[in-house]
């Protein structure tokens, strides 16, 4: 593209960063828009603390852009403002839970913020930010990353066991123990594992991807692979099931697993991998379904939630959110004219039967196709990759969000059985949306470094080696 | 790697597609079908949500909406609960509505298509929709009368107003307090129903409309126009009057309830003595002359074997078919399988009183949209002609002297002719009889008539004394209650 151009005009060009800026004006519009709709929908006036909350969000939205303008010039300029104005909506969401559910006190406006969950959310929005530029400022090139894979895989594996080896008091919330509370602040540490872990999985992979694609047998038509290269797949199965016998954590356990069989796949192009990595799902899910009871009961009531004995109790939270996303219809109630607190947790695992219901049909598609455009990018991101651990780790974090929106959206629909994950961006949950912040921040940094133009005297015995395919 | 990595990225766009399909499915296939599923608890919040228009019995509201400060936004509240409670019925967040509160609730939520229009408005105006009003039929003083005369017992009064149908009285005991049942505390009102629907009493039956007795000597009365309207007897001519009657097929016979025959050292009598001294053998002979479906044309022209909705449903009062003649003569004097409801035999005597039209009873007045504009008023319906002139004439006059000098004493109000006639039902060895008693007043004008029936009133030994000395008692009251006496 860039190459017959000019190099530094079309270089500055290319890097679309006005294109960025003029849709982030349009989401932080949006979102400000929503915002106040909330707050008069709710209450009959505007949110008092309006203005505040516009000057706040347009400020984090211009960091943010300043900070890849400065740092990641030619990631790609759509994924920034998507997320920025699905955090707006989860903002206003929340905001508009808090109008429900908060006494007076409890929700009166600070001088440029509200309180209430929705005043935390966005100071943890700030924090996400932050760690967002940290990320693009500290990490200049995602193959500095490559070096501490096995750093990675540790820090992630302790993370994820933190909560299984600390007392149940400090880990357990609502059954899950996936959490590390100290002192009234809580986090997940597995949200943060699900980066590092990824960090783990592409590093480990591209150093692997030889042995596991090529040794391998041929039966009845599918390549397996030799036993001994079975170790990995199978470590990561073991993993993902004491993640879920330990911390009874059904969704992260789906993610991890699905995460590094899809990885291992494009690692090496062996559809047998997938194969395998089925057959290890469905087996490792019957058994969990046979022995635990907690997933025993979820899979019963993703079957039967309309059960007499669930309805009132067991299924409640499902049933009321799909009366909600019935509610909702085609165009929704609008913002504040539902009654989305019905559900429970209706701010954090079920935020989007609020979205259903208040904004109905088209406001939930628009939000799956944000996730699908913020996926689709991030795989282009790593098609135009030009170092395979690039490729991976673009690819595996695309990926994990991907799987994490199905797994939750189609919990709460009841198109599969639900499990407790945070819906990425909208969900009030400072963790998630920490974690998620940095996700976004490694992905356009592999970005940039794919849209990035080659340098103009570049060393052709590079840039052979990269396209020619393993 | 970019073939995997192409083939993931559809994947990744299949699984949304998933999601969309899903949402699709949910949100517009299924909408309807979970939008208003009673378990969805935004539907009862919704409903909570309208003031709900107030019952009225003249103008005083027997149940009225008040806000309250918790979820459900409007608590409904019964005034005199226990009192009315048939009538408004319960409405209730767990067990749903009753009563007029189901009938009518089209009207008191507000989603009548009468009040469309307000609703409209009310949507531009940003007004909260109120429901409509509806008002009762009911006579306070009568129904209090009647409530009080039933006190203690099981039964049931049912007073009409013989032109119209109008249902001036309604009164079913042992009652329920439907406030108990309306309260927004779900422990509350489960604890409520549990309590009311173990008690073997079954407070929560209608027992006016929704339970039929053996009309007992009551029924007489059918038997008597029947004999009359088919020109072959007289209130004055000789009919058999035996102290047994043979009951042909059977080795028994059909005795009167007091020893000897129904005039003194006679074989046979006359209806009009037959109906004072409330002769069994009189009329099981009448009934067997006659036949079953003589007996049965003439009891369905009175409303039998029809279900009505006042709006209330009220059950099919039973003349049996298919009758050899000993049942016959059972069913003439209201026993074997002939079974009424306490309305029914109220719309009997309303017919005679009425010279031979029945009317449709009916509890609706009128029904009022929230500005107190009547939206609708209940005519006065004929449910056609049961007699001739000339026999409720004849019957009349046979009551009057029935509570003038015949078996129903206890009825007699003084300056006022009070046609009457007591009855008496067995229901099996061992239970006293159910004791009836049904009127009507002035006999000259009529204003009202009256069914009463007491549930196992009536004593084994003083057989025919129930109806007398329990039942009529209550009906007088609440005819002074109506005639201002």
């Amino acid at each position: 593209m860039s190459s017959s151009a000019p190099s530094v005009a079309s270089a500055s060009v290319n890097s679309r960063r006005m294109t960025e800026l003029f849709l982030l004006i349009f989401a932080w519009g949006l979102s400000v828009a929503a915002y106040a709709n909330a707050g008069y929908g709710v209450t009959n006036e505007w949110p008092p603390g309006l203005v505040g909350y516009a000057v706040t969000l347009g400020a984090y939205s211009l960091v943010a852009h300043l900070a890849v303008r400065q740092f990641a010039r030619y990631a790609d300029p759509i994924v920034l403002p998507a997320v920025m104005l699905l955090q707006g909506l989860g903002l206003a969401l929340i905001y508009r839970l808090d109008l429900d559910d908060k006494s007076p006190s409890e929700r009166s406006f600070g001088p440029l913020a509200p309180r209430g969950d929705s005043g935390i959310q966005l100071i943890w929005a700030a924090i996400g930010i932050l760690l967002f530029v940290a990320v693009l400022v500290v990490i200049r090139d995602h193959r500095l990353l490559q070096r501490y894979t096995y750093t990675a895989g540790a820090a992630g594996l302790i993370l994820l066991a933190i909560p299984a080896l600390l007392p149940a008091q400090y880990s357990q919330v609502n059954g899950a123990r996936i959490w590390v509370r100290f002192s009234g602040f809580s986090i997940q540490p597995g949200e943060f594992a699900k980066l590092l872990l990824i960090v783990f999985f592409a590093g480990y992979l591209v150093v692997k991807r030889d042995v596991l694609a090529l040794a391998s047998r041929r039966v009845l038509g599918i390549d397996l692979p030799r036993g001994r290269d079975l170790g990995p797949i199978v470590l990561a199965w073991l993993a993902s099931l004491a993640v879920l016998i330990a911390e009874r954590d059904l969704g992260s356990s789906l993610l991890f697993f699905g995460v590094f069989v899809v990885l291992l796949y494009v690692a090496t192009e062996r559809t047998s991998w997938l194969f395998f990595g089925f057959i290890m799902f469905v087996s490792g899910a019957y058994f969990a379904y046979q022995n635990f009871g907690h997933v025993h009961r979820r899979v019963e009531i993703w079957l039967h939630p309309f059960k007499p004995e669930y309805v009132t109790d067991a299924s409640y939270q499902l049933v009321q959110g799909l009366f909600g996303f019935s509610t909702g219809g085609i165009l929704g109630t609008g913002l504040g004219q539902g009654r989305p607190n019905i559900v429970p947790y209706a701010n954090t695992d079920f935020i989007l039967a609020t979205g259903g219901e208040e904004l109905g049909l088209t406001g939930l598609m628009a939000i799956i196709v944000l996730y699908g455009v913020i996926v689709h990018r991030g795989l282009r991101a790593a098609l135009a990759a030009r170092d395979s651990f690039g490729k991976l780790l673009a690819a595996g974090l695309a990926v994990i969000l991907a799987l994490q929106v199905f797994v939750v959206v189609g919990g709460v629909t009841r198109l599969i059985p639900l499990t407790g994950l945070t819906t990425p961006f909208l969900s009030y949950g400072g963790s998630s949306l920490v974690a998620n912040w940095a996700l976004v921040a490694l992905l356009l940094r592999v970005s940039d470094a794919a849209r990035r133009p080659a340098p103009p005297p570049a060393p052709t015995t590079d840039a052979e080696t990269l396209v020619v395919r393993p | 790697m970019n073939r995997p990595l192409r083939r993931v990225a559809a994947a990744c766009g299949l699984l949304m597609v998933l999601l969309l399909l899903n949402l699709n499915f949910i949100q517009v296939i299924k909408a309807d079908e979970y939008r208003d599923d009673p378990k969805n608890a935004r539907v009862l919040l919704e409903q909570y949500d309208r003031e709900r228009g107030a019952i009225l019995v003249a103008s005083d509201p027997i149940a009225f909406s008040r806000e309250t400060g918790d979820k459900l936004k409007y608590l409904r509240i019964y005034a005199d609960g226990k009192l009315y409670a048939f009538a408004t019925g319960y409405y209730s967040h767990i067990y749903g509505r009753s009563g007029i509160e189901r009938s009518e609730d089209s009207i008191l939520s507000g989603n009548d298509d009468r009040l469309f229009v307000r609703r409209i408005v009310d949507l531009l105006t940003r007004e909260s929709t109120q429901g409509g009003t509806v008002k009762l039929t009911l006579n306070a003083a009568a129904q209090e009368a009647a409530y009080k005369g039933l006190a203690g017992r099981r039964g049931a009064v049912v007073a009409l107003e013989p032109a119209t149908g109008r249902i001036l009285a309604m009164v079913s005991t042992p009652s329920f307090d439907p406030n108990e049942l309306a309260d927004h505390s779900g422990t509350k009102v489960t604890n409520a129903w549990q309590r009311y629907t173990e008690d073997d009493q079954m407070p929560l039956l209608n027992r006016a409309f929704n339970q039929t007795y053996p009309p007992g000597s009551t029924f007489k009365l059918v038997t008597a126009a029947a004999a009359l309207s088919s020109g072959r007897y007289t209130p004055a001519g000789a009919v058999p009057g035996p102290a047994r009657l043979d009951l042909p097929l059977t080795n028994v016979d059909l005795p009167n309830y007091f020893n000897g025959t129904c005039s003194p050292n006679s074989q046979t009598t006359t209806i009009k003595r037959a109906l004072e001294k409330s002769c069994n053998t009189t009329f099981g002979a009448i009934g067997m002359d006659l036949g079953d479906e003589v007996l049965r044309k003439q009891a369905e022209a009175f409303g039998f074997g029809e279900r009505f909705e006042v709006p209330l449903p009220v059950v099919a009062s039973i003349f049996p078919s298919d009758l050899n003649e000993p049942q016959t003569a059972q069913s003439a004097i209201g026993q074997f399988d002939v079974r009424a409801t306490p309305l029914e035999m109220a719309m009997v005597v309303a017919g005679i009183a009425n010279q031979g039209v029945v009317m449709k009873p009916y509890l609706v007045e009128e029904v009022r949209a929230p500005d107190l504009d009547v939206l609708s008023r209940t005519d006065p319906e004929e449910l056609g002609r049961a007699i001739r002139p000339q026999v409720a004439a004849d019957l009349t006059a046979i009551m009057i002297s029935v509570v003038d000098n015949g078996t129903a004493t206890n009825a007699q109000i003084d300056g006022i002719d009070v046609a009457g006639k007591t009855g008496t039902a067995q229901v099996g060895v061992g239970k006293n009889p159910h004791a009836w008693f049904v009127c009507f007043a002035p006999a000259d004008d009529p204003k009202i008539a009256i069914a009463v029936v007491l549930e196992n009133g009536g004593s084994e030994r003083q057989i025919e004394v129930g109806g007398n000395l329990l039942a009529a008692p209550i009906a007088r009251a609440v005819m002074e209650a109506i005639l201002g006496r």
